[in-house]
């Protein structure tokens, strides 16, 4: 299971990738390996608005259905359309191809609730 | 991401085996080959088991095409022997085990007095007065318990040998050819649904052609001692025809595709072998009285309360057991087992539906049944079960 050194987290699994204003969000390997196969991802339409620790769609994989929350507030830019043809690219490769959504961070969004590495590894330590 | 686990649908979830939540789970003797495999391991009715080794999609395929193995050591082993063991099992199950030639199996349920369905269950008769019993994990101490009671002034002895067994199967099309070399027993002269004693790779078995994967397939019942050595005999053996091993999320799959019921999901003690579509098993011509007799036979008689229905999902949303199912935005059933197939590529379910509704669907070309995937209902068609039958 692989945590990237330049990714922060959720407590609910998701990663995130801030470059400036723009959250790359998608979920982490520890999540796709709970899960199972992927086989349908549900993301808000570019322009939709989001808000930290809201859901905002569902992964639907072999055995369950969840929620993916937004890790912030904002407005999704962009969704990854591959997974409309190739959901396990979620599997796959969970931090590159398979990510799920941009986001236009809000100017005053709160990113301090968002994990370290280490702080992630420690939880999902505790999990098993 | 937060997961909601849809209770019973998911092997992993135990629905049906709440017994042991709280205990540490129970290792079967191939735990060790589970972890060296790299297999996520989950407790399932009171056991750690293996879900998955890699995809479940992959696992599931390779069982289609080509063979899976399958550690099912969670399964119970009861023993029922003695010259009253026909009379009492005739007694105490709904099927006519006295019938059943040494050397058969039969599938057959455990029924309460009321006719609520206690377990579903296989039985080898292995000899005149010796019957080996296979319940489901989950429900193994409640069949002993209900044996020991159903047998008592029979000249009968039960014994649950859970802890002595090892249960590993082969399934697929290939395995057959690959267990052949293996084995000194002529698998070609073992029929569906009969049992030989012989050995693989060298050690006591006894072979069953008995599977719920809906593939040609064996299972074979070993000292737990002797378990690794035929678990890595059969994965050496398969490794270059297509054998992978499969963990319980394939062989959920495996068997809602071949329409086979699952305890938990579309039996309970809340339903009748009738009400499951499954009166077939209850035979009420047989020798002397059986528990639940009075109560099932009224209950053969009555009209029919539900119908175990197969539905195919007309999105990408998978109906998932507990889920509501809607005609014209009505309630008329419940979804009891669902998953994408991965055979068929498209989301499928079993559901219990009221009867006029069930029979209304058949028709529908409007698009009015539904299944109430978390709050939207997503189209949904009725079909005949099972979703799956192997080429012949």
């Amino acid at each position: 299971m692989t945590i990237p050194d330049e990714l922060r987290y959720t407590a609910e699994h998701e990663w995130v990738s801030i470059s400036g204003s723009v959250a790359s969000v998608g979920i982490t390997d520890y999540a796709q390996q709970a899960l199972g196969d992927v086989v349908y991802v549900s993301v808000p339409a570019p322009g939709s608005r989001v808000t930290a620790g809201e859901p905002c769609g569902e992964v639907e994989s072999t055995k369950s259905v969840s929620d993916i929350y937004s890790p912030l507030d904002g407005e999704v830019t962009e969704v990854n359309g591959d997974l409309e043809d190739d959901p396990a690219l979620v599997n796959t490769d969970p931090y590159g191809a398979g990510w799920l959504m941009r986001i236009r961070l809000d100017p005053d969004t709160d990113d301090s609730g968002l994990l370290a590495p280490g702080e992630y590894a420690a939880l999902t330590k505790e999990a098993e | 991401m937060s997961t909601s686990e849809p209770g019973a649908a998911d092997p992993a979830a135990g629905a049906s085996g709440g017994a042991t939540e709280s205990a540490v789970p129970r290792a079967t003797p191939l735990r060790a080959v589970h972890e060296s495999l790299g297999a996520s391991m989950t407790a399932f009715a009171g056991w750690l088991m293996p879900l998955r080794y890699r995809s479940e999609t992959a696992e599931h395929q390779a069982v289609r095409n080509a063979a899976g193995l399958f550690d099912l050591s969670h399964m119970g082993e009861i023993a029922v022997t003695g010259p009253g063991a026909p009379a009492a099992l005739d007694y105490a199950l709904v099927g006519n085990m006295s019938a059943l030639a040494p050397g058969r199996a039969r599938y057959t349920m455990i029924c309460a007095p009321d006719g609520g369905v206690l377990d579903d269950l296989i039985v080898y008769r292995l000899a005149d007065a010796e019957y080996l019993l296979i319940p489901n994990a989950a429900n193994t101490a409640v069949v002993a318990a209900a044996l020991h009671e159903r047998a008592a002034g029979h000249d009968a002895k039960v014994t649950d040998q859970t802890a002595e067994y090892a249960l590993i199967a082969i399934q697929g099309p290939h395995a057959a050819r690959i267990l052949a070399p293996l084995t000194d027993i002529s698998l070609d002269g073992v029929k569906y649904y009969a049992s030989h004693r012989g050995t693989v790779a060298g050690r006591p078995v006894l072979l069953a052609r008995t599977g719920y994967t809906g593939e040609d397939g064996f299972e074979l019942f070993t000292a737990a001692a002797d378990a690794e050595a035929v678990w890595t005999a059969l994965a050496a053996a398969g490794a270059g025809d297509g054998l992978v091993p499969a963990g319980l999320a394939a062989r959920d799959t495996l068997r809602l595709e071949a329409g086979m019921p699952l305890y938990g999901n579309e039996l309970s003690a809340q339903v009748t072998p009738f009400d499951a579509g499954l009166g077939r098993v209850v035979v009420f011509d047989k020798p002397g009285d059986f528990v639940g007799r009075a109560a099932l036979a009224e209950r053969a008689q009555a009209p029919v309360r539900q119908v175990l229905a197969g539905l195919i999902g007309g999105s990408r949303r998978v109906p998932r057991h507990g889920y509501p199912v809607t005609w014209d935005g009505v309630s008329c059933g419940t979804v009891t087992s669902g998953a994408p197939s991965p055979t068929l590529a498209v989301p499928i379910a079993m559901a219990y539906l009221d009867p006029e509704a069930a029979s209304r669907a058949r028709d529908d070309t409007e698009g009015r049944l539904a299944v109430d995937v978390r709050g939207r209902p997503e189209p949904a068609r009725i079909t005949d079960l099972p979703f799956y039958h192997r080429p012949r």
